[in-house]
């Protein structure tokens, strides 16, 4: 046991929530309960909380309960986003319990009459050596954590460590797989109703007529709510607030805007009003003197839908002027701060907690579902209503990933060193998340007769970043010039897509490489190795292309091809390097992938594979196939048939190396696969057929086009 | 009105219309709410029951056309800690993230190996043609196939 000098700042989100009983109990009935900020969103950050909690606590992880997420006792984490769960969760729950374990072994110590020193445990269970012992669930009392933390216990080196560093198995997937109720979608309360919303057809569309005499007239319809825009129905069974919602829709008259850009292409960015701004800039004369020949190229990306399997869904309930309202949001506290501005009552008077939903990959509907069940609620109190988002609401108003245009020049030296670098992207705000200071971030808030307002978009600050994320190159140039123009303005509302600007940033600086190294007759993994100090990201470089035993300056075959891509995510995250195998015929297919991954130290080995994993599979189909239709006035995706995703006929094998660094701190693993994905397949596709794809999604129309032009 | 369906081999009695789609009779009445709602449309799978043998989207399907036929829904064939060897095989590969999609595949592959229980890669595949999985969980869920195909051919 040794004593670590207390740091200024507590790790974690322990630094702003001190108390170390808001984090930890310890039972009398041989548990442990842990109570995590953050929470499930089909990452199995849960599974890891245990395990580091069980580590340093000494006990078996079927001990450990989980409290579910509730401002009214969970820590305060703000959103479970940006892969920050491990160093902020994890980090808190990791100090916290090794300051539990010495205070438990403090009063074994009195009670033993034994030293600190004299003192093991075991599942619990404390011995002295002479023997004697006591277990944790005997000394535990209510005042045990009732302190703050002091972060001044070391946990333990992780050469001791035997929970955190292995695979175990993730504590929710029996349940889910044998079809227990698990979501919130599937949670019933006794008296529960059922209820719909009916939104505008589009943007600024204001509500002219509707007819609610014959919608309350339907079966079972308990209410029929109108607030400005704002229109929704309450019914008895669900298939009758279906059919009334239909109806309600159906007998609405709108009037509508053309607000929308005149094409899809994200080039519209390029017309509109942007904020400029040069977030890194370096130069070097005698760099610049060598250039011998210059380059350029554009890339883009469309709009893309977070798409989560299930449509976002809550349940609220209104009773002696308050609020609890069941919901899957990524951020309970964020969330109840704007349902405060929206509802007009106290904070101390709502109530979020937290019930799981399916994987978000981001900001979706899921704080706009909960608002909604809280405005219908209001009309029938006492009831917990329960608001099930169509698939069709999601796809036409979740916040999508922004679209992106990024263009980007170099110069080459004789030799074909990159010299001069710069990077221009254009983009609207990633961030429109719940909690801001001034506005709600909530849908229906702006739909009400006397609106909340939306506050003005932007994006998360660098390092991290928004939609510049990424937008630095890790490359050690001589010169360099990035510049993000944030177009602020969204005719559509754009909010967190899982990576956020990373996907199209690191597309557009990966593609880039590879044609430069093409221009410097260069192989892919040799040239970016020669730009490249950083040991870490060299590794991963490496690691990658030993799994995929890639071949020097390797050439398809005019169908397959081979391509690759690295990028450390936010440029302080995880290191991912991606290889892809692509058949590209008339269409592309991705037949193969493998990649190599540092995160530091992993604290659940198969965890970070399987995010890695999924977070290849679904870059794969942002990348061929996904993009978020609309006309002047409308969003036209409505279904999975306007918005066709990656089917299982179409998956690629996928083989992941983990690059384990025990001594380092661990870093989240969600995000690091997305931006290297998309440039490897579409460096793939040039090494097939020898044709460049700069425009995402790469769908047949665009291959073909692009082998017609060549 | 009142309708008799066979669920999971017991014959239960639900007060629904007619037309109501199958999946709020399994979920809202019968309380069995492993078949989950994806897309209303029989799109996504994640509603996916057996119906007289074959890979029905719950959700597109009135309760009254499924009178007098057997219904197997994923809590019919395992239970939390006495799983079928489909789940079984879920949890040795660990293949889930979210977990939503996952009882509709099960169940499009159940109907799968119950008809031809040496389907190859191809067809394997080809079952899961309405089955969408969002997190990338795809060759996971494809490996448990292969684990459990293996297992039951034993």
């Amino acid at each position: 046991m040794t004593n670590a000098p207390i740091p200024r700042k507590l790790p974690g989100s322990l630094e702003t929530n001190r108390a170390l009983d808001r984090w930890l109990r310890i039972n009398g009935d041989g548990t442990a309960t842990v109570f995590p900020g953050k929470v499930e969103i089909g990452q199995g950050i849960l599974t890891a909380l245990v395990q580091i909690v069980a580590e340093e606590l000494d006990i078996g992880i079927e001990r450990i309960r989980l409290a579910p997420a509730d401002t009214s006792y969970s820590p305060d984490e703000g959103m479970t986003s940006g892969s920050r769960s491990i160093q902020e969760g994890g980090m808190a729950l990791r100090y916290a319990a090794s300051e539990a374990r010495d205070l438990l072994l403090q009063r074994a110590a009195r009670k033993l009459g034994a030293s600190l020193e004299q003192l093991t445990v075991a599942n619990g269970v404390i011995s002295a050596r002479g023997g004697e012992s006591v277990t944790y669930w005997e000394l535990a009392s209510d005042d045990l954590l009732r302190q703050e933390a002091t972060a001044g216990i070391a946990p333990k080196l992780p050469a001791h460590h035997s929970v955190v560093g292995s695979s175990a198995m993730r504590l929710d997937i029996p349940a889910k797989v044998c079809g227990v109720s698990t979501y919130v979608q599937d949670m019933e309360l006794p008296g529960m109703l059922h209820a719909r919303v009916a939104r505008p057809p589009s943007r600024g569309a204001r509500l002219l007529t509707f007819d609610e005499s014959e919608v309350r007239a339907l079966p079972g319809v308990a209410a029929v709510v109108r607030d400005g825009d704002f229109l929704g129905v309450i019914a008895a069974r669900e298939e009758q607030a279906i059919r009334a919602q239909r109806r309600l829709a159906r007998s609405a008259t709108w009037e509508e805007t053309a607000s929308l850009p005149e094409s899809m292409d994200p080039r519209y960015l390029l017309q509109m009003k942007s904020e400029d701004e040069v977030i890194s800039e370096k130069g070097d004369a005698a760099g610049a003197a060598r250039a011998s020949r210059t380059f350029s190229a554009e890339y883009t990306r469309p709009l893309i839908a977070h798409a989560s399997i299930a449509p976002s869904c809550a349940i609220a309930q209104f009773e002696a002027g308050g609020y609890t309202v069941w919901t899957h949001s990524q951020g309970i506290f964020p969330l109840r701060a704007d349902l405060v501005k929206v509802l007009g009552v106290e904070e101390k008077r709502i109530v979020v907690i937290h019930v799981e939903g399916a994987g978000c990959y981001g900001h979706n509907g899921a704080d706009d579902v909960a608002l909604d069940a809280a405005l219908l609620a209001r009309a029938v109190p006492g009831k917990p209503v329960r608001v099930q988002w169509t698939r069709e609401d999601e796809f036409m108003w979740e916040p999508y990933g922004s679209a992106m245009v990024v263009k980007m020049s170099a110069a080459l030296d004789a030799e074909g060193n990159v010299v001069n670098w710069t990077h221009d992207l254009w983009s609207h705000g990633h961030s429109t998340r719940p909690g801001p200071k001034d506005g709600a971030n909530l849908l229906a808030a702006w739909h009400l007769a006397q609106p909340v307002k939306a506050p003005r978009p932007g994006n998360p600050p660098l390092p991290g970043g928004g939609s510049h994320r990424n937008a630095i190159p890790l490359y050690d140039f001589p010169g360099q010039r990035v510049t993000n123009h944030l177009v602020r303005e969204a005719p559509l509302r754009t909010s967190a897509l899982r990576s956020l600007g990373a996907h199209a940033n690191v597309f557009a600086i990966e593609s880039f490489m590879d044609e430069l190294a093409e221009a410097a007759g260069a192989d892919p993994v040799e040239f970016r190795l020669r730009h490249l100090k950083d040991a870490r990201a060299r590794a991963v470089i490496e690691a990658v292309a030993a799994k995929a035993s890639w071949k020097h300056r390797e050439r398809g075959d005019g169908t397959r091809g081979r391509g690759m891509a690295f990028a450390r995510y936010k440029n302080l995250g995880c290191y991912v390097a991606v290889v892809v195998e692509v058949e590209a015929a008339n269409e592309v297919r991705v037949r193969r992938a493998w990649a190599a991954i540092d995160v530091g130290q992993t604290i659940n080995p198969d965890g970070v594979i399987n995010q890695t994993e999924g977070g290849i599979i679904q870059t794969v189909s942002w990348t061929l196939k996904e993009q978020i239709r609309f006309d002047r006035e409308r969003v036209t995706t409505r279904t999975w048939d306007d918005y066709p995703i990656l089917t299982f006929a179409e998956a690629p094998e996928v083989e992941v190396v983990l690059v384990d660094r025990p001594d380092q701190p661990p870093l989240g693993a969600g995000e690091g696969a997305q931006g290297p994905t998309g440039a490897a397949i579409g460096n793939a596709i040039h090494n097939a057929l020898g044709v460049r794809l700069r425009d995402m999604p790469f769908t047949r129309d665009r291959l073909i086009a692009a082998i017609a032009r060549q | 009105m009142a309708l008799t369906i066979d669920v999971n081999g017991e014959q239960r009695v639900v007060e629904a219309d007619g037309e109501t789609p199958l999946l709020y009779v399994l979920r809202n009445d019968l309380k069995l709410k492993g078949a989950r709602y994806g897309c209303g449309a029989g799109q996504c799978g994640a509603c996916t029951v057996i119906v007289a043998g074959k890979a029905v989207q719950s959700c597109d399907v009135p309760v009254a056309a499924v009178v007098g036929k057997a219904i197997t829904t994923i809590e019919g064939i395992g239970r939390n800690g006495q799983p079928h060897p489909l789940q079984q095989a879920f949890i040795d590969e660990q293949a889930a993230q979210c977990g939503y999609c996952a009882s509709g595949i099960i169940m499009a592959a159940k109907a799968l190996f119950d008809a031809h229980p040496g389907a190859g890669e191809t067809e394997i595949r080809d079952a899961l043609a309405r089955n969408l999985c969002r997190c990338g969980t795809h060759h996971r869920i494809l490996r448990a196939l292969r684990r459990a195909q293996e297992r039951m051919a034993r």
